[in-house]
């Protein structure tokens, strides 16, 4: 990957900052319901509404949970 | 990673060669230490230095060696979350992330059960079949079944046994993967069994664990969508004080009397809670509980990995002990074939070919990352039993052998059991398991078999090294409550997926009950479901020979022949593109897998002794009853367990021929292969170049 000037100048507590941020984003579920909110806009635009952040992590709990999905 | 033409080769540095030659004597001489030592003790660093030596050789020449020359990973190729986008189950994701998920998914108490269990051999043999087994068997099955999964957009294993094997093949994969998990809930459920059974510390820790696990979601669902991190701070922080507060319980009698059973009565209390969680919706209790196991999980195995490092304590235990020859306390059974499926998921499990052909290759971004994560994720399982086995074999062996063997075997009272342990050459007093059981807080450490509580006690020793021995009570309940923790959320899960596939047969006949969201159907198939293991689990607590003897082989045979039956669909795959030269990779595991498995069978089904066979066990039974020489509470239960003796030997039958029928299949399918006869076509999707592929 190819960095650019500007982001290979800051230092590495920057970027540790940075993918914490990240992570912390990951795990608290704002990753996953941005990248839902853009690839609705993108695919289902004028169809009505994208689910709310509850109603969308609801279905996704229910779907997680469908099939084989823990093992032993 | 670089994109390597098959062309050319790897470049070969000097400086590389010269490295992979240091790790190859490094881990070949900490091999040769482990086998040959015969000291008092030797060191667990060796261990963990021959671990980390064979999982970097067999991660660095063995899974390129299959990515490059058989399966032909092509980095180019556009993945199946790519192609089919859908912001739902396909979805591009980082390797990394990935990673974390399938872990997370495969990783469950099986690794931690298994290799404790195994140490009544010695250390050796559990160890070696731990190292070659993942690297050979298990890395490389769910590396393969990860890739031809990937290939046809994320086809479970059911689906592609039936397009390789026949409809046959479906129908064995589903047969498999509901047997393997009513067997194991109950194994598992026997496990804490015994960890809480008359320790009121215990079932307190392990009680407050539902409300928390309620809380949370509640916190997920409602308060908070999405925020699982918060969520599980929250939980671990109260979990840590349901540790605390267990202990504070234990001190005052009022108190302590509401949490003291013996083990059918907490056999009927779990059979309870499992019939809650699995009629309850998921965002309850199952998933707020997943979160919590998977983070403690994660974060109490690299807790042990770093103190196991730093501290590197004495393994005690010998290297090979006298019960090889089948005359073992734990489980009885010579070591071949035993000690081969005592260890399941810490070296071959079939359960984990579902899971990486279940949402893990719907996520993959690049195909070169079925490496990392079908190789690798099986390395780090095949890496927690190893210190699963440190954490086992660092006890004195008489204490290893005083807490796993059942009071069948060395006697009900502590005086007789230490008498007899010791005579097998494994000095142990009584004094010395009552200062234990204290200071681990327990009223006594005897007969908690099942191998949870002896690993808490090891992991217990190790981690009161680096704090006070004062402790030690609240390290060992923090030990049991985590394995406690993810064994209860196997038990949810298990027993929902069993509901599924109950619920798919049964609306074959009943539509109305296919329909998983209907109420009744739920209520009906989960009590069905619980009812089945529930039942075994209860055999298993007034099993005088104890539980463990018999069902935890019969789970690890069925998960064993699943992996057979994976292999045969891998197997079939690749003779049918053209790989027979190479197919050997999958046809060894699969050969000694079936020698394995159909050798244990046969023991479990026609050994005339009464411990190993379950037949000669019946007929023993029923021969005592009726002569009348069986003591009276025994002589009730008898009629019980003769016809669960039956049901067992009925269960390992039906298991044996379904494997062999599907080997059979797959003979059939490659010979027809190899005489140009047409077979069904492949079943992978077409080529196109992903839109991220350098020009």
């Amino acid at each position: 990957m190819q960095c650019r000037e500007r982001v290979c100048a800051a230092n590495w507590f920057t970027r540790l900052r940075r993918t914490l941020r990240e992570v912390l984003q990951l795990l608290n579920g704002d990753t996953a319901y941005a990248r839902y909110l853009a690839h609705w806009r993108a695919t289902h635009a004028g169809e009505g509404t994208p689910l709310s952040r509850a109603e969308f992590f609801a279905s996704e709990t229910a779907r997680r949970w469908n099939g084989v999905r823990r093992c032993c | 990673m670089s994109q390597q033409s098959p062309m050319n080769g790897p470049r070969h540095s000097p400086a590389s060669i010269l490295l992979w030659l240091a790790i190859s004597v490094l881990g070949a001489g900490a091999f040769g230490g482990i086998a040959l030592h015969r000291g008092e003790t030797i060191n667990s660093f060796w261990f963990i230095i021959a671990a980390a030596c064979v999982y970097a050789i067999g991660y660095r020449f063995y899974s390129l060696f299959i990515a490059t020359r058989i399966l032909h990973l092509d980095g180019t190729r556009a993945t199946p979350a790519e192609r089919l986008a859908d912001g739902r189950d396909f979805v591009p994701t980082h390797r990394w992330v990935v990673f974390g998920h399938h872990f997370a998914a495969i990783a469950g108490p099986g690794p931690l059960i298994g290799p404790t269990l195994a140490a009544q051999f010695g250390y050796l043999p559990g160890t070696l079949w731990i190292l070659l087994g993942g690297v050979l068997g298990g890395c490389v099955q769910d590396f393969i079944v990860l890739f031809c999964s990937l290939r046809r957009n994320g086809r479970s294993l059911g689906q592609m046994a039936r397009d390789e094997l026949g409809p046959l093949g479906g129908l064995a994969a589903m047969l498999g993967v509901v047997t393997i998990s009513l067997i194991l809930i109950a194994v598992l459920g026997l496990v804490v069994v015994n960890a809480m059974k008359h320790s009121p510390w215990a079932t307190f820790t392990v009680a407050a664990t539902i409300p928390i696990a309620f809380f949370m979601g509640f916190w997920m669902r409602v308060l908070r969508p999405g925020q699982v991190l918060e969520a599980t701070v929250i939980g671990i922080a109260l979990l840590l004080l349901s540790v605390a507060g267990g202990g504070w319980i234990d001190g005052i009698l009022s108190l302590r009397v509401w949490f003291d059973y013996d083990a059918p009565t907490l056999a009927l209390m779990i059979i309870a809670y499992g019939f809650m969680a699995a009629v309850l919706p998921v965002w309850m209790l199952l998933a707020p509980r997943d979160y919590l196991s998977t983070f403690m999980k994660v974060g109490t195995i690299a807790a042990l990995a770093v103190a196991i490092l730093l501290l590197r304590p004495e393994i005690r235990m010998p290297a090979v002990t006298q019960f090889i020859d089948g005359t073992g306390p734990i489980f009885s059974g010579k070591l071949f074939p035993f000690v081969f499926i005592t260890i399941a998921c810490g070296a071959i499990s079939g359960f984990h070919a579902l899971i990486s052909s279940g949402t893990t290759p719907k996520l993959l971004m690049n195909e070169s990352d079925a490496r990392m994560i079908g190789y690798g994720a099986m390395m780090m399982e095949s890496f927690v039993a190893v210190m699963a086995m440190i954490a086992a074999t660092v006890l004195e062996p008489g204490v290893y052998f005083a807490i796993n063997s059942p009071a069948g075997v060395v006697g009900a009272e502590a005086a007789q059991a230490v008498a007899t342990i010791s005579s097998w050459g494994f000095p142990v007093t009584v004094e010395q398991m009552e200062l234990l059981a204290r200071e681990m807080g327990e009223a006594t450490l005897f007969a908690r078999t099942g191998g949870a509580p002896s690993l808490a006690v090891g992991m217990a020793h190790i981690f009161s090294m680096v704090s006070s021995r004062e402790l030690l009570s609240l390290w060992y309940h923090f030990a049991i409550m985590f394995e406690a923790l993810f064994i209860l959320t196997t038990l949810d899960a298990g027993t929902r997926v069993s509901r599924f596939v109950l619920q798919d047969f049964l609306g074959n006949a009943v539509p109305a009950l296919g329909r998983t969201s209907w109420y009744p159907s739920v209520l009906f198939t989960s009590a069905l479901v619980v009812a089945a293991w529930g039942y075994l689990l209860y055999m298993g607590t007034i099993d005088p020979l104890g539980g463990i003897n018999s069902m935890w082989p019969l789970f690890g045979i069925a998960n064993q022949m699943l992996a057979a039956i994976a292999l045969c669909v891998v197997t079939t795959i690749l003779v049918k593109a053209g790989k027979t030269r190479h197919v050997w990779v999958t046809a060894l595991p699969l050969c000694w897998l079936l020698i394995v498995t159909t050798t244990a069978a046969f023991q479990k089904l026609f050994n005339p002794a009464p411990r190993i066979g379950f037949l000669a066990h019946a007929r023993d039974l029923a021969d005592k009853l009726a002569a009348q020489a069986l003591p009276p509470e025994l002589a009730a239960q008898a009629p019980r367990l003769i016809f669960n003796d039956r049901l067992n030997a009925g269960l390992t039958l039906l298991l044996m021929c379904l494997a062999w029928i599907l080997v059979i299949d797959m003979v059939r399918v490659c010979l027809r292969h190899w005489r140009g006869a047409v077979v069904a076509a492949s079943s992978e999707a077409p080529y196109v170049r992903s839109a991220h592929a350098m020009p």
